[in-house]
């Protein structure tokens, strides 16, 4: 099957997040690292591609800054295609904007299966999955693992909430934003992820965008938490303490 | 201005607590701004569900094609019942289907979209603004919505139900069949697990934290000690550390402990979801500024590597 991975970048919530006097994430001062949820997307794509010979996996970002790297990784790790959708993008790019270059992309090229992560930390408007599947009218399903290919369908297994799921079994062209991978995400070096620099070349292509609704976001700021927990510190005999101590007074002691 | 629909989810023909909550804010929602409230809702035995609910009208879609939900089936009714209704505003639980079904649906009709609501109200000037939990809730964002049919996916839990009753009209329709999704069989989480984390009045919660799959010795042992299971959050499950009966939050199970320890686990909103009305929380991560903390009673930040061992040795010679 011709697989797509589509993947971007988020900032790394690692560290501080900035903002503007606009309330405005100050982008330029960040670093940005590759989503969690499309790291897991990638390594399960591979795993389709290592069980069935004929397949392949095309790493897909748009250029909305410095997603070479990003993309070299995913070479790296084993994909045969590295895609940059260029044009006038920027990080502060919406999902909807970015779900109509992926859609008019991912329809030209006639993928059979798309992989995105199931969400990622910066989506306001919406996943990318069910938003790329709703422009292509592709079938699709979100929070899914466990991807297996047929001849013209892939099945896949969708969770919902306590512990329930189905086996679904999706016609292709499909769309699926995977929650977890089989198998943790590959790791590949950065001397090896420099090797494919050098080696290998991004595929350049012009991405074609078209109008999408815009939200107006008045301000982003930091959740005032209506509570916070009593601190006890960071020494280890303390805390142990304390909380044996604790649990002494709510009675939750085994006698 | 059109109604304010809620598209509402069934378990086993009863409404899903997320849809409740769904309810009770379309119709405050739709007092404020001088509208009706709606609903919409899928299967063929749940009228005792929905025949009460505090809403203008429900919609129920049915047949065989909505046995099982399927994102197709279900979306190409959904709007249709837009198209006819014109709601100002669309509300779904950010549940799994409320992900397929808010995304795509707003892809296809043009609308906006927002997810990961928290709070939705009308403010003084009459608009429409809700809050957003974005960035693993380490930033909210305040958004403008037109109220030209916006798709909202809520967070469960950001708000309580109301559980005032009405005497709804009801209109019924059938979903077409739409190849595409086939939904091959539903299953419940494996029978094999070996604990209720349901159940337990302690739980001993790890998180990322954790590490290695060796240290999880540690964990079990300070469960033994205190009298409590083992339960953990999501990264430890993708890892294959432990099974998925273990994990807590949104795609896991919501647990209500008398004592909920969360060792090495940040708090991302799924996992708070699934822990936040725990009795008593104590939380321990290396990060002071971690969300756990938001929610947690008592914390500290010292490495759980080598407070569980201190603790399981404390408990231990308690009981001798």
């Amino acid at each position: 099957m011709k697989i797509a991975v589509l993947i971007k970048d988020v900032p790394d919530l690692v560290e501080e997040l900035e903002l503007t006097e606009e309330g405005r994430l100050a982008v330029d001062d960040m670093s940005f690292v590759p989503s969690e949820w499309d790291d897991q997307a990638l390594e399960e794509a591979l795993i389709l591609k290592e069980g069935d010979a004929g397949s392949t996996v095309t790493a897909v970002a748009i250029d909305t800054g410095d997603v070479d790297n990003m993309l070299f990784t995913a070479l790296a790790k084993g994909a045969d295609r590295g895609v940059k959708l260029v044009g006038d993008f920027n990080r502060e790019m919406s999902n909807r904007a970015r779900a109509e270059v992926l859609a008019h992309y991912c329809h030209t090229e006639g993928f059979d299966l798309i992989l995105t992560g199931v969400q990622a930390i910066d989506d306001l408007d919406g996943q990318i999955a069910g938003l790329v599947a709703g422009r292509l009218g592709a079938a699709h399903a979100s929070v899914v693992r466990d991807v297996a290919l047929g001849s013209t369908s892939v099945t896949c297994i969708q969770e919902y909430s306590g512990g329930k799921m189905a086996e679904l079994r999706l016609t292709v062209p499909a769309v699926l934003g995977i929650q977890a991978a089989q198998k943790t995400p590959r790791y590949v070096t950065v001397s090896k992820v420099r090797q494919m620099q050098k080696s290998a070349s991004l595929e350049e292509i012009e991405g074609e965008s078209s109008e999408a609704p815009a939200l107006e976001i008045r301000r982003l700021y930091p959740p005032v938490a209506s509570s916070h927990a009593e601190m006890w510190g960071d020494d280890v005999e303390e805390l142990a303490d304390r909380i044996v101590n604790l649990l002494e007074e709510k009675k939750l002691l085994r006698s | 201005m059109g109604p304010v629909l809620a598209v509402l989810e069934m378990n086993a023909n009863q409404l899903t607590d997320a849809s409740q909550e769904l309810v009770t804010k379309a119709k405050s929602l739709a007092d404020e701004l001088g509208t009706t409230a709606m609903a919409v809702a899928f299967g063929d035995e749940i009228g005792d569900a929905i025949r009460t609910l505090d809403v203008g009208k429900v919609v129920v879609i049915g047949g065989p094609a909505v046995t099982s939900y399927a994102s197709l089936v279900y979306e190409e009714a959904l709007e249709k019942v837009l198209a006819e209704l014109a709601p100002a505003l669309v509300l779904l639980a950010n549940s799994t289907m409320g992900m397929d079904l808010g995304a795509a649906l707003a892809a296809r009709t043009g609308k906006p979209m927002l997810a990961y609501a928290t709070a939705l109200a009308v403010d003084d000037s009459k608009q429409l603004v809700a809050t957003s939990q974005v960035y693993g809730g380490k930033l909210l964002a305040e958004v403008q919505l037109p109220t030209e049919g916006t798709i909202v996916t809520v967070i469960p839990g950001s708000w309580p139900a109301s559980g005032t009753s009405g005497t709804p009209q009801l209109e019924d329709i059938t979903a077409e069949m739409v190849p595409g999704v086939e939904v091959v069989r539903v299953m419940e989480e494996d029978s094999g697990a070996d604990v209720d984390i349901t159940r337990a009045e302690i739980l001993v919660s790890v998180g990322r934290g954790i590490q290695d799959p060796e240290n999880l010795e540690l964990a079990e042992e300070l469960a033994q000690a205190i009298g409590g299971a083992v339960s953990c959050s999501r990264p430890v499950v993708d890892a294959g550390w432990l099974s998925r009966s273990h994990q807590v939050g949104k795609s896991g199970k919501t647990v209500k402990p008398k004592l909920y320890l969360a060792l090495g686990i940040s708090g991302a909103p799924e996992h708070l979801q699934g822990m936040k009305d725990a009795e008593l929380i104590v939380a321990v991560n290396s990060d002071g500024k971690a969300p756990i903390f938001d929610v947690a009673h008592f914390g500290g930040t010292a490495d759980i590597l080598d407070l569980m061992p201190a603790l399981t040795e404390r408990l231990q010679g308690r009981g001798q």
